[in-house]
């Protein structure tokens, strides 16, 4: 199987990452060498197989339902690049109307 | 006496003090600078809890006075937590992960971050934002990787700067470069440990774990590490045993599987290390049973999904809104994410996160993520199978030694191949162990041993016996002399 152009741009668009040609020419070979990787998967009958998602006891442990965390907003907001009150702010995300 | 328990018999006996010891473990990293294998130092805080430890005793601190470092993933509050990436190149955490709280309450003295492989993706510690970590052992015309992703932690504790690192391990970033650098390296079982506050690559997989010195040294510091932690949902509420204790576990009788390595295609002298090493493990009374890992080279493809997919989701909460690098010119929403992230990642990063994305999305997610999470089901289910004919599997760790410096980058697609022994105990949620086993070309071979779930004991105890009948744990890089050498009168 042999992963095109546009496959490789429209995963990097789903990852939200930007790419250059070069980038992109460069993930497509290595996309490629990947799946036939993965071709090994196909070498072992799964037929009627649950997934096992996490290994171990997938019960969880229970703990009282009461307010453990603290108001540490001031904090963690001082971390980020650009904030107003208590918002964090991003490039305008609707154009204006003319 | 192992190094560990040497240094903290003379911190009891005052023949040193826990400042003279944490100066010199700094100095020790200073002098050893071109390693590259700590990233961010913290030691002006280190001598702060060292004159702490000094003025008021460290009673009940099992640990007290003991200089160590932590793998760049741990959060340490105030302290620069990067992850190797340029993505978190000047995140500050505002607190601290679990491990990082407990070895600090044993009185563990960190002396700052190790490098590593960019969010742990890698296994030659050459995709870091802070460039490669170098291996103690390299020739000097020659430069080897230390392994990774752990590299960093695996490198200081070889080159005798720390007697511990914290490390962590998805598909053998504990245990591989442990291997590579002639050290020990545990992996504790899924659920042993709490993750609370280690940043996450891929969290079915994820365990956090210790390089050290020997097994003795790794039982010593994993009680500090080991137990439930409610802030981290997949860590099991089990009693944790007495690691130390357990240690004396005779070898008789005790069943290893031996699976078949020869045609695994893995080097001439590391096949000839583990038989060797097997050999003693027999002759001190333990029995060799030959086994076969099913599914072993389709693991490596299960591994490859599963990690990448949960990569991929991971990763996306770095969009640099609330913390981490951000582009600075975006124009909209979409470019902002587009751009602070194709800056903030490297190129591993990227490739993990788009194999993630190509194997989640719609058409293929059957094809790929459910039928790799099947096959993880068998592979459990083998090992449980296995683990009721023996009581240990053994192979090597890597399949060859250290490579040189610059083959992961150029081809980091063979290099998932050379994961081979180590994914299945990630995939199955498995303790192993990485145990110095001999040489080839002056370069450290590691064995593995592999136990069933929660039996850290079991592994440590066949570890130590066989260190009590070996030197390869001893054996240190040319040139550099014993922790303890020129310390307070300790002999080296």
């Amino acid at each position: 199987m042999t992963i095109s152009i546009e496959t490789v741009k429209r995963m990097a668009t789903l990852a939200r990452i930007s790419l250059d040609g070069a980038d992109i020419s460069a993930l497509q070979r290595d996309l490629d060498r990947v799946l036939a990787l993965f071709a090994e998967l196909e070498s072992v009958n799964v037929d009627g197989v649950e997934p096992l998602f996490h290994p171990g006891d997938p019960s969880l442990t229970l703990r009282t339902d009461v307010v453990t965390e603290v108001d540490q907003r001031t904090q963690f907001q001082s971390l980020a690049a650009e904030t107003s009150g208590d918002l964090y702010l991003v490039p305008k995300v609707l154009e204006s109307t003319p | 006496m192992s190094a560990l328990l040497s240094l903290l018999q003379a911190l009891e006996n005052k023949q040193i003090t826990a400042r003279e010891l944490t100066q010199h473990a700094i100095e020790r990293a200073q002098a050893q600078g071109a390693l590259n294998a700590l990233c961010t130092d913290s030691f002006t805080q280190a001598n702060a809890q060292a004159e702490q430890i000094d003025a008021h005793g460290s009673a009940g601190q099992r640990l007290g006075g003991i200089p160590m470092a932590h793998k760049d993933l741990f959060c340490t509050q105030g302290v620069r937590t990067s992850c190797g990436s340029k993505m978190l190149r000047e995140f500050v955490p505002p607190y601290s992960a679990h491990i990082v709280d407990t070895l600090a309450q044993a009185g563990a003295i960190s002396i700052g971050k190790t490098n590593m492989d960019e969010f742990a993706m890698g296994s030659s510690n050459e995709f870091s934002d802070f460039g490669a970590c170098i291996n103690p052992w390299s020739p000097a015309d020659d430069l080897r990787v230390p392994g990774g992703s752990s590299g960093g932690s695996a490198a200081l504790v070889a080159a005798r700067v720390l007697p511990f690192a914290t490390a962590s391990d998805t598909g053998g970033s504990i245990r591989q470069p442990a291997a590579f650098c002639g050290v020990t390296g545990i992996k504790p079982s899924y659920g042993r440990v709490s993750r609370f506050g280690m940043i996450a690559y891929a969290s079915s997989l994820d365990q956090a774990g210790v390089i050290a010195e020997s097994a003795q040294d790794c039982a010593l510091v994993l009680q500090h590490m080991a137990g439930f932690d409610a802030r981290d949902a997949t860590c099991r509420d089990l009693p944790v045993p007495d690691y130390s204790a357990a240690l004396n576990g005779s070898l008789r009788g005790l069943r290893i599987g031996v699976a078949r390595f020869d045609q695994s295609g893995a080097d001439a002298a590391v096949i000839d290390a583990t038989r060797a090493a097997l050999a003693q493990f027999e002759k001190l009374g333990a029995q060799l049973i030959d086994v076969e890992i099913p599914q072993q080279q389709a693991a490596i493809a299960c591994y490859y999904v599963i990690a990448p997919c949960e990569a991929s989701s991971n990763l996306s909460r770095f969009d640099g809104v609330r913390y981490g690098h951000r582009t600075p010119d975006a124009k909209s929403l979409q470019e902002h994410y587009e751009k602070t992230r194709a800056e903030g990642f490297g190129a591993e990063v990227k490739r993990r996160i788009l194999i993630g994305c190509y194997a989640l999305s719609s058409g293929y997610f059957d094809a790929y993520f459910l039928r790799a999470q099947k096959l993880r089901r068998l592979i459990a289910q083998s090992y449980a199978q296995l683990f009721q004919r023996v009581d240990l599997i053994a192979t090597p760790t890597a399949p060859h030694l250290a490579p040189a410096m610059g083959a992961g980058v150029k081809d980091p697609i063979a290099q998932y191949l050379a994961d081979v022994f180590t994914v299945g105990a990630n995939l199955a949620g498995l303790p192993a162990m990485s145990v110095p086993c001999g040489f080839s070309n002056a370069l450290p071979i590691g064995l593995q041993l592999i136990a069933p779930a929660f039996e850290e004991c079991r592994l440590l105890a066949a570890a130590h016996q066989f260190q009590l009948h070996s030197d390869y744990h001893r054996a240190r890089p040319p040139g550099v002399e014993a922790f303890a050498k020129g310390l307070g009168g300790q002999k080296p």
